[in-house]
């Protein structure tokens, strides 16, 4: 396999606040340093981008050294938390912006799409935008004439196509867009999260065809996403970013928990009168601990929670909740309905969940645990490790649901065991 | 590893890659913003294209109202509408390119933001689209030069007309280069965005779009030179000699305006070669 993007020693400094006032003398004074051989005087101070920290410097380091390769036909997700420099990795490869230090050599075409519909002008119908877009991305009109149908297809616009695109649907503007993108015939594809827009359907058309143009087609593609579930489906190498520095790069499905654990704080959420606590938390798949919550779809999961109680607590009942990547409650499950409940003893027990299957759409969840008396929540803990929900591939594949319809986890027995 | 790479990354270029073939390669884009620019100006309005004429008609009015008659300024013996038209058409591009041309990474912050095209593209299409509107523009002048010619002939075509896709080329390159310097410059710096819009109205007044040259040299022998000096004087006056048979065109001056035009724009495209790599940070 042959090297698509190499970066080396990557590096990209900002100045924070107001560009303007006494920037002319900062700018004489960097001349200065470079004709008299020294080092930039505002880069050497630059310290590392935690942006809730206050800093004593107003330069900072979105990129710090950054040094990856990666290969023809990988499809690479860049992964991290908000402001960990992913935007700005992307800015510099698709050469809007330039890095400070360091360099990035590659091979082949790069089409970017940083946001869709750029260029796109709201007076133009749909079809001069399709050659206008096209070539701005890079297209020749030939091209762009020749994949025309194509595009119109892929977007499903056709009755709009001569309408200006200012009375089109926020949707279509975007579909319309995306399908320019996705046409262009380019050995690297960079994508930015775009595709939080759009319905559920064209979003899974959108992975789709990222799906196809990375695996098919054997082309290069840089997917950056918060969405865990769509970086796994699509992406079989990843690289997590944090603070401006390279964290971890190397196979998704190893990278991906680190992020989890990277993200979440390292203390569960509480909520009660402190009367309980979870001391530990840990989850089985077919007998087998797995560590990071890993779960194929359709799988059974056991969750085993040892808590203490500092008093005896009667009619205690125990729910599970399952939050999606975007916080939005997919399904939960309750002791109480199914008339379990249960009695604590004052010291350390442990409750055994156990879910038969899990027929979650394949995501990052959030799993939350609620331990309730009498309608009082005695605990509540956000669980810092994320439930990755990822597609069964094998032989007796259940129909994995694609929205939140035919989310559910079935059967569900909770047992108490004092030690 | 040995392996040959397209292309790389970094953080300087050498300043003599003024990127022209990459340039070229785009060549289509820059056709489909000239057509952008064409038809969104005349969009949901009911003249249209017409909107092209109604400017320079008004302003030809004013001129001939204000200069021609209330200030009695001379215009060589030539028809006042005539005089005026040409100078103000063949003005117009230039300055069209000029303000234009020093915007362009403000304007265009967005789409520059966002994907990368060689830039230089985004001012080429600007000369080229205000191209579009000088051509209108100039079809007025004909078309009033023609009403001279059945009325009264006050004018006669001379040789010089011949250089009119030079006089073209170079009020073209001329915007360009200067627009390119100013809006690398403005980046960082809004200021000058104030004097371009100011200077440009005030350097009209310095250029031969409202008198002769052959006045001002009579009238201001000591001062005279601020306005021989200005490139864009020898570029009306040929202009106008050509078209009209009256101004003062010499090989020199025509020379000197070249000269000047190539080295702006070559200084130009490199510095907005240079500013374009990071301008995104600070903009």
């Amino acid at each position: 396999m042959s090297i698509a993007i190499k970066a080396e020693n990557l590096s990209k400094a900002y100045q924070l606040g107001q560009i303007g006032t006494g920037t002319i003398s900062r700018d004489l004074e960097r001349w200065y340093a470079r004709i008299g051989g020294k080092e930039d005087p505002y880069l050497r101070i630059g310290e590392t981008n935690d942006r809730t920290s206050k800093g004593n410097s107003d330069v900072v380091w979105s990129l710090k050294d950054i040094n990856f390769e990666i290969e023809q036909g990988d499809a690479v997700g860049i992964i991290g938390r908000n402001g960990a420099g992913k935007s700005t990795l992307l800015k510099v490869l698709s050469r809007v912006t330039s890095p400070t230090t360091g360099r990035i050599t590659g091979k082949g075409r790069i089409a970017s799409l940083l946001e869709v519909g750029t260029g796109f002008h709201p007076e133009l119908t749909g079809r001069e935008n399709i050659y206008l877009n096209g070539a701005i991305l890079g297209m020749r009109k030939k091209e762009i004439t020749r994949k025309f149908d194509e595009i119109v297809d892929f977007a499903g616009v056709e009755r709009y196509i001569d309408t200006p695109v200012k009375r089109y649907s926020s949707g279509m503007y975007v579909r319309l867009a995306f399908a320019v993108a996705a046409h262009l015939e380019s050995e690297i594809l960079i994508v930015d999260e775009v595709l939080a827009v759009g319905d559920a359907e064209f979003q899974k058309k959108c992975l789709g065809k990222m799906g196809e143009v990375s695996k098919g087609e054997g082309r290069t593609v840089l997917f950056v996403s918060h969405n865990m579930g769509s970086v796994k489906t699509l992406c079989d190498k990843a690289i997590l970013l944090n603070q401006g520095l390279l964290y971890a790069i190397g196979d998704a499905n190893q990278i991906i928990p680190q992020y989890s654990k990277a993200t979440a704080n390292n203390q569960s959420k509480r909520i009660g009168g402190n009367m309980v606590y979870v001391k530990a938390v840990s989850y089985y798949c077919n007998a087998i601990e797995v560590s990071s919550g890993e779960i194929l779809h359709g799988e059974p999961l056991r969750i085993v929670l040892q808590i203490e109680a500092l008093e005896d607590y009667n009619d205690v009942s125990i729910a599970l909740c399952f939050n999606d990547s975007n916080n939005q409650r997919m399904t939960s499950v309750w002791t109480k309905y199914n008339g379990q409940l249960f009695s604590l003893k004052k010291g350390i027990q442990q409750f055994d969940l156990q879910i038969h299957s899990l027929r979650l759409v394949p995501d990052a969840y959030q799993l939350i645990t609620y331990i309730e008396t009498k309608g009082q929540i005695l605990e509540q803990i956000n669980h810092f490790d994320e439930i990755l929900v990822t597609p069964a591939n094998h032989s007796k594949s259940l129909e994995v649901p694609v929205s939140g319809l035919g989310s559910y986890v079935e059967v569900f027995e909770a047992k108490l065991r004092y030690d | 590893m040995n392996q040959q790479y397209d292309w790389s990354i970094e953080p300087q270029n050498s300043l003599l890659d003024l990127k022209l073939k990459d340039t070229w390669a785009y060549r289509d884009l820059l056709w489909l913003l000239v057509r952008r620019d064409f038809v969104s100006f005349y969009k949901q309005t009911i003249l249209g294209p017409l909107w092209f004429f109604i400017q320079p008609l008004l302003t030809t009015l004013i001129f001939t109202f204000v200069f021609g008659n209330l200030a009695g300024i001379s215009t060589d013996g030539l028809p006042q509408p005539l005089f005026y038209m040409a100078g103000i058409t063949a003005w117009n591009y230039f300055a069209d390119c000029l303000t234009k041309t020093s915007t362009v990474f403000k304007d265009n912050a967005n789409i520059f933001g966002k994907v990368y095209f060689p830039r230089l593209i985004m001012p080429l299409s600007i000369v080229v689209s205000n191209l579009v509107r000088f051509g209108v523009q100039f079809l007025l002048f004909l078309m009033v030069m023609a009403y001279y010619y059945f009325t009264d002939a006050h004018f006669n075509i001379t040789w010089a007309i011949s250089l009119f896709p030079l006089v073209v080329l170079l009020m073209a390159l001329l915007g360009l280069g200067t627009g390119m310097l100013i809006s690398a410059m403005t980046t960082k710096y809004r200021d000058l965005a104030f004097l371009v819009t100011f200077g440009v109205q005030l350097l009209m007044y310095a250029t031969t779009v409202i008198y002769p040259l052959s006045t001002a040299l009579e009238n201001y022998p000591t001062y005279a030179w601020i306005i021989e000096y200005n490139p864009m004087t020898p570029l009306i006056e040929t202009f106008r000699y050509g078209f009209l048979g009256n101004g003062t065109f010499s090989w020199g001056a025509i020379g000197y305006t070249t000269a000047v035009t190539l080295a702006l724009l070559l200084l130009g495209i490199v510095v907005f070669n240079k500013v374009e790599k990071n301008f995104v940070d600070t903009v």
